[in-house]
Protein backbone atom coordinates (compact mmCIF):
# COMPACT_ATOMS: atom_id res chain seq x y z
CA UNK A 1 0.00 0.00 0.00
CA UNK A 2 1.48 3.68 -0.53
CA UNK A 3 1.59 5.70 2.24
CA UNK A 4 -0.68 8.59 2.61
CA UNK A 5 -1.46 10.90 5.28
CA UNK A 6 -4.27 11.37 7.65
CA UNK A 7 -6.17 13.71 9.57
CA UNK A 8 -8.95 12.97 11.97
CA UNK A 9 -11.83 15.39 11.51
CA UNK A 10 -13.69 17.00 14.13
CA UNK A 11 -16.28 18.90 12.17
CA UNK A 12 -18.10 18.51 8.91
CA UNK A 13 -16.64 21.69 7.81
CA UNK A 14 -13.04 20.92 8.68
CA UNK A 15 -13.57 17.84 7.58
CA UNK A 16 -14.86 19.63 3.93
CA UNK A 17 -11.91 21.75 4.37
CA UNK A 18 -9.09 19.23 4.75
CA UNK A 19 -10.26 16.92 2.06
CA UNK A 20 -10.31 19.85 -0.57
CA UNK A 21 -11.45 19.38 -4.11
CA UNK A 22 -8.31 18.06 -6.19
CA UNK A 23 -9.39 14.52 -5.47
CA UNK A 24 -6.30 13.31 -4.09
CA UNK A 25 -7.67 13.23 -0.82
CA UNK A 26 -10.75 10.72 0.44
CA UNK A 27 -13.04 10.70 3.22
CA UNK A 28 -12.21 7.11 5.52
CA UNK A 29 -15.25 5.72 6.74
CA UNK A 30 -14.83 1.88 8.41
CA UNK A 31 -12.17 1.58 5.30
CA UNK A 32 -13.56 -1.98 4.49
CA UNK A 33 -13.72 -1.14 1.20
CA UNK A 34 -11.55 1.64 0.58
CA UNK A 35 -8.69 0.29 2.85
CA UNK A 36 -8.88 -3.65 0.99
CA UNK A 37 -8.63 -1.33 -2.46
CA UNK A 38 -5.34 1.26 -1.34
CA UNK A 39 -3.87 -2.32 -0.49
CA UNK A 40 -4.22 -3.60 -3.90
CA UNK A 41 -3.00 -0.04 -5.22
CA UNK A 42 -6.50 -0.08 -7.15
CA UNK A 43 -6.94 3.59 -4.82
CA UNK A 44 -4.01 5.37 -4.36
CA UNK A 45 -5.32 8.57 -2.15
CA UNK A 46 -2.70 11.10 -1.36
CA UNK A 47 -4.45 11.59 2.47
CA UNK A 48 -7.23 10.70 4.14
CA UNK A 49 -9.83 12.35 6.27
CA UNK A 50 -11.14 10.24 9.07
CA UNK A 51 -15.13 11.61 9.62
CA UNK A 52 -15.70 7.83 12.07
CA UNK A 53 -16.14 11.03 15.47
CA UNK A 54 -18.68 12.93 13.69
CA UNK A 55 -21.98 12.48 11.85
CA UNK A 56 -23.03 9.66 13.78
CA UNK A 57 -26.58 10.19 15.08
CA UNK A 58 -29.63 8.81 14.49
CA UNK A 59 -32.54 10.93 14.75
CA UNK A 60 -36.39 10.23 14.59
CA UNK A 61 -37.76 13.70 13.07
CA UNK A 62 -41.41 14.97 13.73
CA UNK A 63 -43.08 13.05 10.84
CA UNK A 64 -42.42 9.72 11.41
CA UNK A 65 -39.20 9.38 9.42
CA UNK A 66 -35.80 9.20 10.29
CA UNK A 67 -32.42 10.75 9.71
CA UNK A 68 -29.17 8.51 9.68
CA UNK A 69 -26.01 10.03 10.19
CA UNK A 70 -23.31 9.35 7.20
CA UNK A 71 -20.64 8.00 9.87
CA UNK A 72 -23.60 5.83 12.35
CA UNK A 73 -22.34 2.20 11.89
CA UNK A 74 -24.69 -0.25 9.77
CA UNK A 75 -24.88 -2.54 12.82
CA UNK A 76 -25.99 0.49 14.82
CA UNK A 77 -28.63 1.41 11.90
CA UNK A 78 -30.08 -2.24 11.85
CA UNK A 79 -30.21 -2.71 15.92
CA UNK A 80 -31.78 0.70 16.51
CA UNK A 81 -35.70 0.26 17.67
CA UNK A 82 -37.54 2.61 15.29
CA UNK A 83 -36.13 1.38 12.49
CA UNK A 84 -36.15 -2.29 13.02
CA UNK A 85 -40.61 -1.19 13.93
CA UNK A 86 -41.06 1.37 11.14
CA UNK A 87 -38.54 0.41 8.38
CA UNK A 88 -37.92 -3.36 9.06
CA UNK A 89 -36.91 -4.14 5.37
CA UNK A 90 -33.36 -1.62 6.46
CA UNK A 91 -32.89 -3.24 8.91
CA UNK A 92 -33.11 -6.44 7.34
CA UNK A 93 -31.31 -5.69 4.06
CA UNK A 94 -28.53 -4.17 6.67
CA UNK A 95 -28.23 -7.53 8.61
CA UNK A 96 -28.25 -9.54 5.08
CA UNK A 97 -25.08 -7.63 4.38
CA UNK A 98 -21.40 -8.37 4.91
CA UNK A 99 -20.37 -10.00 8.71
CA UNK A 100 -20.66 -9.22 12.03
CA UNK A 101 -17.73 -7.20 12.14
CA UNK A 102 -18.19 -6.12 8.86
CA UNK A 103 -21.25 -3.86 9.71
CA UNK A 104 -19.75 -2.94 13.44
CA UNK A 105 -16.39 -1.07 11.33
CA UNK A 106 -19.10 -0.13 8.07
CA UNK A 107 -20.91 3.40 7.85
CA UNK A 108 -23.93 4.19 6.01
CA UNK A 109 -21.76 6.93 3.34
CA UNK A 110 -18.73 4.59 3.13
CA UNK A 111 -21.91 1.66 2.42
CA UNK A 112 -22.97 4.43 -0.24
CA UNK A 113 -19.80 4.98 -2.19
CA UNK A 114 -18.64 1.52 -1.91
CA UNK A 115 -17.28 1.06 -5.82
CA UNK A 116 -19.35 -1.12 -7.88
CA UNK A 117 -16.80 -3.68 -8.67
CA UNK A 118 -16.59 -6.65 -10.17
CA UNK A 119 -13.62 -9.74 -10.07
CA UNK A 120 -11.75 -8.25 -12.78
CA UNK A 121 -12.06 -5.03 -11.03
CA UNK A 122 -9.95 -5.96 -8.77
CA UNK A 123 -7.64 -8.20 -10.81
CA UNK A 124 -4.98 -5.70 -12.43
CA UNK A 125 -4.14 -8.24 -15.09
CA UNK A 126 -7.97 -7.79 -16.38
CA UNK A 127 -8.77 -5.12 -18.73
CA UNK A 128 -11.51 -3.23 -16.78
CA UNK A 129 -13.09 0.54 -18.03
CA UNK A 130 -13.49 1.63 -14.51
CA UNK A 131 -9.80 0.81 -13.64
CA UNK A 132 -8.34 2.86 -16.51
CA UNK A 133 -11.25 4.08 -18.91
CA UNK A 134 -11.31 3.15 -22.01
CA UNK A 135 -9.36 -0.06 -21.60
CA UNK A 136 -12.04 -2.61 -22.21
CA UNK A 137 -14.17 -4.96 -20.45
CA UNK A 138 -12.76 -8.39 -19.85
CA UNK A 139 -16.08 -9.34 -18.19
CA UNK A 140 -18.53 -9.20 -20.97
CA UNK A 141 -16.86 -12.19 -22.41
CA UNK A 142 -15.50 -13.65 -19.20
CA UNK A 143 -17.00 -15.45 -16.18
CA UNK A 144 -20.08 -13.31 -15.24
CA UNK A 145 -22.24 -14.86 -12.93
CA UNK A 146 -22.50 -12.19 -10.69
CA UNK A 147 -22.73 -9.39 -13.07
CA UNK A 148 -26.15 -7.28 -14.33
CA UNK A 149 -29.00 -8.05 -16.52
CA UNK A 150 -30.58 -4.58 -16.08
CA UNK A 151 -29.46 -1.24 -17.00
CA UNK A 152 -25.93 -2.11 -18.02
CA UNK A 153 -23.92 -0.86 -20.55
CA UNK A 154 -21.02 -2.36 -23.65
CA UNK A 155 -18.37 -0.46 -21.17
CA UNK A 156 -19.33 -1.87 -17.79
CA UNK A 157 -22.11 -4.54 -16.79
CA UNK A 158 -20.96 -4.81 -12.91
CA UNK A 159 -23.49 -4.92 -10.10
CA UNK A 160 -23.75 -2.61 -7.11
CA UNK A 161 -22.73 -4.44 -4.10
CA UNK A 162 -24.93 -2.80 -1.29
CA UNK A 163 -27.92 -4.55 0.07
CA UNK A 164 -28.75 -1.49 2.55
CA UNK A 165 -28.86 0.49 -0.72
CA UNK A 166 -31.11 -1.46 -1.77
CA UNK A 167 -33.74 -0.68 1.17
CA UNK A 168 -33.01 2.74 0.92
CA UNK A 169 -34.51 3.07 -2.86
CA UNK A 170 -37.35 1.11 -2.31
CA UNK A 171 -38.29 3.78 1.26
CA UNK A 172 -37.93 6.97 -1.39
CA UNK A 173 -34.65 7.99 0.87
CA UNK A 174 -32.99 11.10 0.33
CA UNK A 175 -29.06 11.80 0.81
CA UNK A 176 -27.72 14.77 2.24
CA UNK A 177 -24.59 16.51 1.50
CA UNK A 178 -22.14 19.40 1.70
CA UNK A 179 -19.30 20.44 -0.23
CA UNK A 180 -17.86 24.63 -0.24
CA UNK A 181 -20.75 25.55 -2.34
CA UNK A 182 -23.29 24.60 0.39
CA UNK A 183 -25.60 21.71 1.11
CA UNK A 184 -27.58 19.98 -1.05
CA UNK A 185 -30.03 17.06 -1.31
CA UNK A 186 -30.22 14.53 -3.45
CA UNK A 187 -32.79 11.75 -4.28
CA UNK A 188 -31.68 8.50 -3.54
CA UNK A 189 -33.07 6.78 -6.72
CA UNK A 190 -30.58 9.64 -8.71
CA UNK A 191 -27.41 9.01 -6.27
CA UNK A 192 -26.14 6.17 -8.27
CA UNK A 193 -25.70 6.05 -11.85
CA UNK A 194 -25.99 3.60 -14.44
CA UNK A 195 -22.44 3.04 -16.43
CA UNK A 196 -23.01 4.67 -19.20
CA UNK A 197 -20.42 5.36 -21.43
CA UNK A 198 -18.36 6.32 -18.30
CA UNK A 199 -18.40 3.54 -15.54
CA UNK A 200 -15.67 4.97 -13.81
CA UNK A 201 -18.23 8.01 -12.78
CA UNK A 202 -20.54 6.06 -9.89
CA UNK A 203 -22.52 8.48 -8.14
CA UNK A 204 -23.84 11.97 -8.46
CA UNK A 205 -21.31 13.49 -5.56
CA UNK A 206 -18.89 15.68 -6.67
CA UNK A 207 -15.01 16.26 -6.17
CA UNK A 208 -15.00 17.44 -2.42
CA UNK A 209 -18.73 17.08 -1.04
CA UNK A 210 -19.16 15.27 2.03
CA UNK A 211 -22.22 12.98 2.67
CA UNK A 212 -23.52 13.92 5.93
CA UNK A 213 -26.81 12.12 6.01
CA UNK A 214 -29.33 9.89 5.01
CA UNK A 215 -32.89 10.68 5.48
CA UNK A 216 -35.93 8.35 5.13
CA UNK A 217 -39.48 9.87 5.29
CA UNK A 218 -42.59 8.48 7.05
CA UNK A 219 -44.39 5.85 5.13
CA UNK A 220 -46.84 3.73 7.19
CA UNK A 221 -47.07 0.63 4.90
CA UNK A 222 -43.23 0.36 5.38
CA UNK A 223 -44.20 -1.31 8.77
CA UNK A 224 -45.08 -4.97 6.47
CA UNK A 225 -41.93 -4.41 4.21
CA UNK A 226 -39.22 -7.27 4.09
CA UNK A 227 -35.65 -7.92 2.15
CA UNK A 228 -35.12 -10.98 0.46
CA UNK A 229 -31.75 -12.15 -0.77
CA UNK A 230 -30.31 -14.92 -2.95
CA UNK A 231 -26.84 -16.02 -2.51
CA UNK A 232 -24.57 -18.82 -3.92
CA UNK A 233 -23.94 -19.71 0.20
CA UNK A 234 -26.26 -18.80 2.75
CA UNK A 235 -24.64 -16.25 4.74
CA UNK A 236 -21.73 -13.45 4.20
CA UNK A 237 -21.85 -13.44 -0.13
CA UNK A 238 -22.70 -10.55 -2.35
CA UNK A 239 -26.29 -10.92 -3.97
CA UNK A 240 -27.06 -12.85 -6.64
CA UNK A 241 -30.59 -11.46 -7.04
CA UNK A 242 -32.54 -9.57 -3.88
CA UNK A 243 -35.85 -7.71 -3.19
CA UNK A 244 -36.70 -5.16 -0.41
CA UNK A 245 -39.99 -4.63 -1.14
CA UNK A 246 -43.32 -2.89 0.29
CA UNK A 247 -47.00 -4.08 0.54
CA UNK A 248 -50.36 -2.76 1.93
CA UNK A 249 -53.15 -4.48 0.96
CA UNK A 250 -56.81 -3.25 1.89
CA UNK A 251 -59.79 -4.88 0.90
CA UNK A 252 -57.78 -7.50 -1.28
CA UNK A 253 -56.45 -4.86 -3.13
CA UNK A 254 -52.67 -3.32 -3.46
CA UNK A 255 -53.06 0.36 -1.68
CA UNK A 256 -49.05 1.05 -1.41
CA UNK A 257 -46.44 -1.36 -3.24
CA UNK A 258 -42.45 -0.66 -3.17
CA UNK A 259 -40.08 -2.67 -4.78
CA UNK A 260 -36.11 -2.42 -5.25
CA UNK A 261 -33.96 -4.98 -6.48
CA UNK A 262 -30.28 -5.70 -5.89
CA UNK A 263 -27.42 -7.85 -7.46
CA UNK A 264 -29.32 -6.97 -10.89
CA UNK A 265 -27.58 -3.58 -12.19
CA UNK A 266 -24.88 -0.61 -11.59
CA UNK A 267 -27.13 0.87 -9.18
CA UNK A 268 -29.70 -0.15 -6.79
CA UNK A 269 -32.45 -0.94 -8.91
CA UNK A 270 -36.30 0.72 -8.37
CA UNK A 271 -38.87 -1.39 -10.36
CA UNK A 272 -41.04 1.67 -10.62
CA UNK A 273 -43.36 0.79 -13.64
CA UNK A 274 -43.88 -2.66 -11.54
CA UNK A 275 -45.12 -0.51 -8.17
CA UNK A 276 -47.63 1.21 -10.76
CA UNK A 277 -48.44 -2.26 -12.26
CA UNK A 278 -48.94 -3.42 -8.73
CA UNK A 279 -50.98 -0.41 -7.35
CA UNK A 280 -55.22 -0.94 -7.23
CA UNK A 281 -54.84 -4.31 -8.58
CA UNK A 282 -55.95 -7.57 -6.57
CA UNK A 283 -53.10 -8.78 -4.19
CA UNK A 284 -52.99 -12.23 -5.76
CA UNK A 285 -50.83 -14.62 -7.80
CA UNK A 286 -52.04 -13.50 -10.78
CA UNK A 287 -50.64 -9.19 -10.25
CA UNK A 288 -47.41 -10.25 -8.11
CA UNK A 289 -46.28 -12.37 -11.46
CA UNK A 290 -47.32 -9.65 -13.80
CA UNK A 291 -45.24 -6.81 -11.70
CA UNK A 292 -42.45 -9.67 -11.67
CA UNK A 293 -42.60 -9.82 -15.42
CA UNK A 294 -43.11 -5.76 -15.80
CA UNK A 295 -39.78 -5.45 -13.50
CA UNK A 296 -37.62 -7.54 -15.55
CA UNK A 297 -38.70 -6.27 -18.82
CA UNK A 298 -36.22 -5.52 -21.06
CA UNK A 299 -33.52 -7.19 -18.67
CA UNK A 300 -30.82 -9.26 -20.63
CA UNK A 301 -27.60 -11.41 -19.81
CA UNK A 302 -24.56 -12.73 -21.12
CA UNK A 303 -23.01 -16.21 -20.70
CA UNK A 304 -23.56 -17.17 -17.06
CA UNK A 305 -26.05 -14.92 -15.55
CA UNK A 306 -29.26 -15.20 -17.93
CA UNK A 307 -30.48 -17.37 -14.56
CA UNK A 308 -31.26 -14.22 -12.82
CA UNK A 309 -33.78 -13.08 -14.92
CA UNK A 310 -36.28 -15.77 -14.21
CA UNK A 311 -34.81 -15.76 -10.38
CA UNK A 312 -35.19 -12.59 -10.05
CA UNK A 313 -38.98 -13.19 -11.19
CA UNK A 314 -39.91 -15.78 -8.54
CA UNK A 315 -38.25 -13.84 -6.07
CA UNK A 316 -40.40 -10.92 -6.17
CA UNK A 317 -43.44 -12.86 -7.09
CA UNK A 318 -43.21 -15.06 -3.92
CA UNK A 319 -41.47 -12.11 -1.94
CA UNK A 320 -45.11 -10.19 -2.81
CA UNK A 321 -47.02 -13.29 -1.91
CA UNK A 322 -45.65 -13.60 1.74
CA UNK A 323 -46.13 -10.20 2.51
CA UNK A 324 -49.55 -10.29 1.37
CA UNK A 325 -50.24 -13.47 3.40
CA UNK A 326 -48.50 -11.23 6.80
CA UNK A 327 -51.15 -8.27 5.12
CA UNK A 328 -53.77 -10.10 5.68
CA UNK A 329 -52.91 -12.04 8.96
CA UNK A 330 -53.26 -8.46 11.03
CA UNK B 1 -3.81 18.25 -3.34
CA UNK B 2 -2.96 21.75 -3.48
CA UNK B 3 0.15 23.48 -1.67
CA UNK B 4 -2.22 25.06 1.29
CA UNK B 5 -3.95 22.02 1.87
CA UNK B 6 -0.77 20.12 2.31
CA UNK B 7 0.90 22.49 4.58
CA UNK B 8 -2.34 22.36 6.50
CA UNK B 9 -2.07 18.88 7.07
CA UNK B 10 1.69 18.94 7.55
CA UNK B 11 0.96 21.61 10.31
CA UNK B 12 -1.56 19.01 12.36
CA UNK B 13 0.74 16.24 11.57
CA UNK B 14 3.06 18.25 13.60
CA UNK B 15 0.56 18.33 16.41
CA UNK B 16 -0.92 14.66 17.93
CA UNK B 17 -3.69 12.56 16.18
CA UNK B 18 -2.44 13.87 12.51
CA UNK B 19 0.30 12.27 10.06
CA UNK B 20 1.69 13.57 6.91
CA UNK B 21 2.31 10.78 4.21
CA UNK B 22 6.21 10.02 5.12
CA UNK B 23 6.13 10.62 9.07
CA UNK B 24 6.25 7.92 10.78
CA UNK B 25 4.20 8.80 14.03
CA UNK B 26 4.25 7.55 17.98
CA UNK B 27 0.56 6.70 19.13
CA UNK B 28 -0.87 4.93 21.73
CA UNK B 29 -2.72 1.65 21.79
CA UNK B 30 -4.93 0.51 24.76
CA UNK B 31 -4.44 -3.19 24.08
CA UNK B 32 -5.66 -5.70 26.79
CA UNK B 33 -5.76 -3.41 29.53
CA UNK B 34 -1.99 -2.26 28.55
CA UNK B 35 -0.92 1.33 27.25
CA UNK B 36 1.52 0.44 24.78
CA UNK B 37 2.83 3.04 22.52
CA UNK B 38 4.10 2.26 18.82
CA UNK B 39 5.71 3.93 16.13
CA UNK B 40 3.84 3.60 12.78
CA UNK B 41 3.16 5.03 9.67
CA UNK B 42 -0.81 5.45 9.23
CA UNK B 43 -0.79 2.92 6.35
CA UNK B 44 -0.02 0.05 8.81
CA UNK B 45 -3.39 -2.27 9.55
CA UNK B 46 -4.48 -2.52 13.30
CA UNK B 47 -3.01 -6.17 12.43
CA UNK B 48 0.39 -5.65 11.47
CA UNK B 49 0.19 -3.26 14.18
CA UNK B 50 -0.36 -5.49 16.78
CA UNK B 51 1.26 -8.69 15.43
CA UNK B 52 4.78 -6.78 14.14
CA UNK B 53 5.03 -3.59 16.99
CA UNK B 54 4.03 -5.53 19.82
CA UNK B 55 4.23 -9.17 18.96
CA UNK B 56 0.83 -9.73 20.24
CA UNK B 57 0.60 -12.78 17.19
CA UNK B 58 -2.85 -14.51 19.17
CA UNK B 59 -4.09 -12.66 16.09
CA UNK B 60 -3.99 -14.26 13.19
CA UNK B 61 -3.80 -13.18 9.25
CA UNK B 62 -5.83 -15.21 6.74
CA UNK B 63 -6.56 -13.25 3.81
CA UNK B 64 -6.07 -9.80 4.67
CA UNK B 65 -8.94 -8.77 2.54
CA UNK B 66 -12.31 -8.84 5.03
CA UNK B 67 -12.93 -12.24 3.87
CA UNK B 68 -12.15 -14.98 6.63
CA UNK B 69 -12.48 -13.52 9.95
CA UNK B 70 -9.32 -14.81 11.31
CA UNK B 71 -7.83 -11.26 12.50
CA UNK B 72 -11.37 -10.47 14.66
CA UNK B 73 -10.47 -8.34 17.69
CA UNK B 74 -12.39 -6.59 20.03
CA UNK B 75 -12.88 -2.64 19.86
CA UNK B 76 -14.69 -1.07 22.93
CA UNK B 77 -15.82 -4.64 23.50
CA UNK B 78 -17.34 -4.70 19.61
CA UNK B 79 -15.96 -7.09 17.18
CA UNK B 80 -14.02 -6.04 14.00
CA UNK B 81 -11.41 -7.12 11.45
CA UNK B 82 -7.80 -5.73 12.45
CA UNK B 83 -7.02 -6.50 9.06
CA UNK B 84 -8.89 -3.73 7.54
CA UNK B 85 -8.60 -1.47 10.30
CA UNK B 86 -6.19 1.17 10.28
CA UNK B 87 -4.19 1.49 13.73
CA UNK B 88 -4.20 4.89 13.37
CA UNK B 89 -8.17 5.22 13.49
CA UNK B 90 -8.06 3.26 16.74
CA UNK B 91 -5.76 5.31 18.83
CA UNK B 92 -7.10 5.61 22.51
CA UNK B 93 -9.57 2.88 22.16
CA UNK B 94 -9.87 -0.59 24.19
CA UNK B 95 -8.49 -3.36 22.24
CA UNK B 96 -8.58 -6.57 23.26
CA UNK B 97 -6.79 -9.51 21.32
CA UNK B 98 -7.15 -13.15 22.18
CA UNK B 99 -4.66 -12.86 24.74
CA UNK B 100 -6.96 -10.61 26.63
CA UNK B 101 -9.54 -13.34 27.16
CA UNK B 102 -8.57 -15.37 29.90
CA UNK B 103 -9.60 -14.58 33.61
CA UNK B 104 -6.56 -14.09 35.69
CA UNK B 105 -4.50 -16.61 34.37
CA UNK B 106 -7.32 -19.43 33.76
CA UNK B 107 -9.50 -19.76 30.07
CA UNK B 108 -12.62 -18.31 30.46
CA UNK B 109 -15.76 -20.44 29.80
CA UNK B 110 -15.92 -19.85 26.57
CA UNK B 111 -11.93 -21.09 25.74
CA UNK B 112 -12.52 -23.96 28.16
CA UNK B 113 -16.39 -24.95 25.75
CA UNK B 114 -13.64 -24.88 22.60
CA UNK B 115 -11.75 -27.73 24.14
CA UNK B 116 -14.30 -29.64 25.23
CA UNK B 117 -16.60 -29.60 22.31
CA UNK B 118 -13.27 -29.73 20.00
CA UNK B 119 -14.09 -26.26 18.26
CA UNK B 120 -11.02 -26.42 16.16
CA UNK B 121 -7.97 -28.79 14.41
CA UNK B 122 -5.25 -26.52 13.31
CA UNK B 123 -6.33 -23.69 15.73
CA UNK B 124 -5.51 -21.01 12.89
CA UNK B 125 -9.14 -19.43 12.98
CA UNK B 126 -9.42 -19.86 16.57
CA UNK B 127 -8.34 -16.55 18.01
CA UNK B 128 -10.96 -15.11 15.11
CA UNK B 129 -13.77 -17.12 16.32
CA UNK B 130 -13.39 -16.73 19.82
CA UNK B 131 -12.95 -12.84 19.86
CA UNK B 132 -15.83 -12.77 17.87
CA UNK B 133 -17.85 -14.94 19.63
CA UNK B 134 -17.40 -12.80 22.60
CA UNK B 135 -18.62 -9.76 20.29
CA UNK B 136 -21.40 -11.81 19.20
CA UNK B 137 -22.92 -13.26 22.08
CA UNK B 138 -22.95 -9.66 23.81
CA UNK B 139 -24.85 -8.76 20.81
CA UNK B 140 -27.61 -11.22 21.12
CA UNK B 141 -27.57 -10.39 24.78
CA UNK B 142 -28.15 -6.52 23.73
CA UNK B 143 -31.44 -7.73 21.77
CA UNK B 144 -29.59 -7.26 18.35
CA UNK B 145 -31.33 -9.09 15.21
CA UNK B 146 -29.80 -11.31 12.72
CA UNK B 147 -30.43 -11.76 8.93
CA UNK B 148 -32.01 -15.52 10.41
CA UNK B 149 -34.72 -13.88 12.84
CA UNK B 150 -37.61 -14.27 11.69
CA UNK B 151 -39.64 -10.59 12.64
CA UNK B 152 -36.57 -8.03 13.35
CA UNK B 153 -38.85 -5.62 15.35
CA UNK B 154 -39.78 -8.54 17.97
CA UNK B 155 -38.04 -7.86 21.72
CA UNK B 156 -37.39 -11.79 22.45
CA UNK B 157 -34.86 -14.14 20.00
CA UNK B 158 -33.91 -17.70 21.07
CA UNK B 159 -30.25 -18.66 20.90
CA UNK B 160 -30.59 -21.57 18.30
CA UNK B 161 -28.16 -23.24 16.55
CA UNK B 162 -29.70 -21.03 13.19
CA UNK B 163 -28.59 -18.09 14.89
CA UNK B 164 -25.43 -18.78 15.70
CA UNK B 165 -24.44 -19.93 12.48
CA UNK B 166 -25.70 -16.89 10.76
CA UNK B 167 -23.83 -14.63 13.19
CA UNK B 168 -20.89 -16.19 12.88
CA UNK B 169 -20.70 -16.39 9.34
CA UNK B 170 -17.95 -14.18 9.11
CA UNK B 171 -15.04 -16.95 10.50
CA UNK B 172 -14.66 -19.26 8.35
CA UNK B 173 -12.83 -22.11 9.40
CA UNK B 174 -10.59 -24.68 7.03
CA UNK B 175 -10.61 -27.46 9.10
CA UNK B 176 -14.11 -27.56 9.28
CA UNK B 177 -14.52 -27.36 12.98
CA UNK B 178 -17.90 -25.69 12.70
CA UNK B 179 -19.94 -28.16 14.86
CA UNK B 180 -17.74 -27.89 17.61
CA UNK B 181 -17.58 -24.37 17.39
CA UNK B 182 -21.20 -23.98 17.32
CA UNK B 183 -21.33 -26.72 20.13
CA UNK B 184 -18.70 -24.54 22.25
CA UNK B 185 -20.38 -20.97 21.84
CA UNK B 186 -24.12 -22.35 22.79
CA UNK B 187 -22.49 -24.08 26.13
CA UNK B 188 -20.38 -20.95 26.76
CA UNK B 189 -23.59 -18.43 26.36
CA UNK B 190 -26.16 -20.88 28.09
CA UNK B 191 -23.49 -21.12 31.09
CA UNK B 192 -22.71 -17.30 31.42
CA UNK B 193 -26.71 -17.13 31.33
CA UNK B 194 -27.31 -19.35 34.27
CA UNK B 195 -24.43 -17.65 36.08
CA UNK B 196 -26.25 -14.30 35.47
CA UNK B 197 -29.88 -16.09 36.78
CA UNK B 198 -27.85 -16.96 39.96
CA UNK B 199 -26.86 -13.91 40.67
CA UNK B 200 -30.11 -12.25 39.79
CA UNK B 201 -32.06 -14.70 42.22
CA UNK B 202 -29.29 -14.25 45.60
CA UNK B 203 -29.96 -10.66 45.40
C1 LIG C 1 -15.59 -9.25 3.05
C2 LIG C 1 -16.66 -8.26 2.77
C3 LIG C 1 -17.94 -8.68 2.47
C4 LIG C 1 -18.94 -7.75 2.19
N1 LIG C 1 -20.21 -8.20 1.91
C5 LIG C 1 -21.19 -7.31 1.69
C6 LIG C 1 -22.53 -7.73 1.43
O1 LIG C 1 -22.83 -8.91 1.38
N2 LIG C 1 -23.47 -6.77 1.22
C7 LIG C 1 -23.17 -5.44 1.28
O2 LIG C 1 -24.07 -4.64 1.13
N3 LIG C 1 -21.93 -5.03 1.50
C8 LIG C 1 -20.94 -5.92 1.71
N4 LIG C 1 -19.67 -5.49 1.92
C9 LIG C 1 -19.36 -4.08 1.68
C10 LIG C 1 -19.47 -3.22 2.88
O3 LIG C 1 -20.83 -3.02 3.18
C11 LIG C 1 -18.80 -1.90 2.52
O4 LIG C 1 -17.42 -2.13 2.36
C12 LIG C 1 -19.02 -0.85 3.60
O5 LIG C 1 -20.37 -0.53 3.71
C13 LIG C 1 -18.21 0.40 3.31
O6 LIG C 1 -18.33 1.28 4.40
P1 LIG C 1 -17.04 1.90 5.10
O7 LIG C 1 -17.50 2.85 6.12
O8 LIG C 1 -16.13 0.83 5.56
O9 LIG C 1 -16.42 2.67 3.85
P2 LIG C 1 -14.93 3.07 3.54
O10 LIG C 1 -14.20 1.87 3.03
O11 LIG C 1 -14.34 3.82 4.67
O12 LIG C 1 -15.19 4.09 2.35
C14 LIG C 1 -15.71 3.69 1.10
C15 LIG C 1 -15.79 4.91 0.19
O13 LIG C 1 -16.74 5.83 0.69
C16 LIG C 1 -16.19 7.12 0.81
N5 LIG C 1 -16.88 7.75 1.93
C17 LIG C 1 -17.05 7.24 3.18
N6 LIG C 1 -17.82 8.06 3.91
C18 LIG C 1 -18.15 9.11 3.12
C19 LIG C 1 -18.93 10.29 3.33
N7 LIG C 1 -19.55 10.54 4.48
N8 LIG C 1 -19.05 11.17 2.29
C20 LIG C 1 -18.43 10.92 1.11
N9 LIG C 1 -17.69 9.82 0.86
C21 LIG C 1 -17.55 8.92 1.86
C22 LIG C 1 -14.72 6.86 1.02
O14 LIG C 1 -13.95 7.98 0.64
C23 LIG C 1 -14.49 5.67 0.11
O15 LIG C 1 -14.31 6.10 -1.21
C24 LIG C 1 -18.66 -6.39 2.21
C25 LIG C 1 -17.37 -5.95 2.54
C26 LIG C 1 -16.38 -6.85 2.82
C27 LIG C 1 -15.00 -6.37 3.16
S1 LIG D 1 -17.88 -5.14 -15.54
FE1 LIG D 1 -17.24 -3.04 -15.04
S2 LIG D 1 -16.00 -3.37 -13.20
FE2 LIG D 1 -16.13 -5.38 -14.19
S3 LIG D 1 -14.36 -5.50 -15.60
FE3 LIG D 1 -16.07 -4.66 -16.80
S4 LIG D 1 -15.76 -2.45 -16.62
FE4 LIG D 1 -14.57 -3.35 -14.96
S1 LIG E 1 -7.30 -11.69 7.80
FE1 LIG E 1 -8.84 -10.24 8.25
S2 LIG E 1 -10.61 -11.19 7.48
FE2 LIG E 1 -9.05 -12.56 6.83
S1 LIG F 1 -9.26 -25.04 13.21
FE1 LIG F 1 -8.11 -25.06 11.40
S2 LIG F 1 -8.99 -23.38 10.34
FE2 LIG F 1 -10.34 -23.62 11.98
Amino acid sequence: MRNFAYAKASNSTEAIRLLGHSGAAKFLGGGTNLVDLMRENIEQPESLVDITSLLREIQENADGGVTIGAAARNSAVAAHRTIRERFPVLSQAILFGGSGQVRNMATIGGNLMQRTRCDYFYDAASRCNKRTPGAGCDAIDGFNRMHAILGWSPDCIATHPSDMCVALAALDASVEVEGRDGKRSIRFTEFHRLPGNTPHVETDLRPGELITSVTIPKLDAARRSVYRKVRDRSSYAFALVSVAAVLEVENGVVKTARLALGGVAHKPWRAGPAEEALQGSPANEASFGRAADTALAGAKGFAHNEFKIELAKRLIASTLADLARKDGAR
Amino acid sequence: MTHSQNAELERQAAESSVAGPDNRLRITLMVNGDRREVEIEPRVSLLDALRERLHLTGTKKGCDQGACGACTVLVNGERILSCLALAIQYTGQEITTVEGLALDGSLSPLQQAFITHDGFQCGYCTSGQLCSAVGMMREFDDGVPSAVTADVASGTIDFSDTEIKERMSGNLCRCGAYVGICDAIREAHSEVHSEVHHAGESR
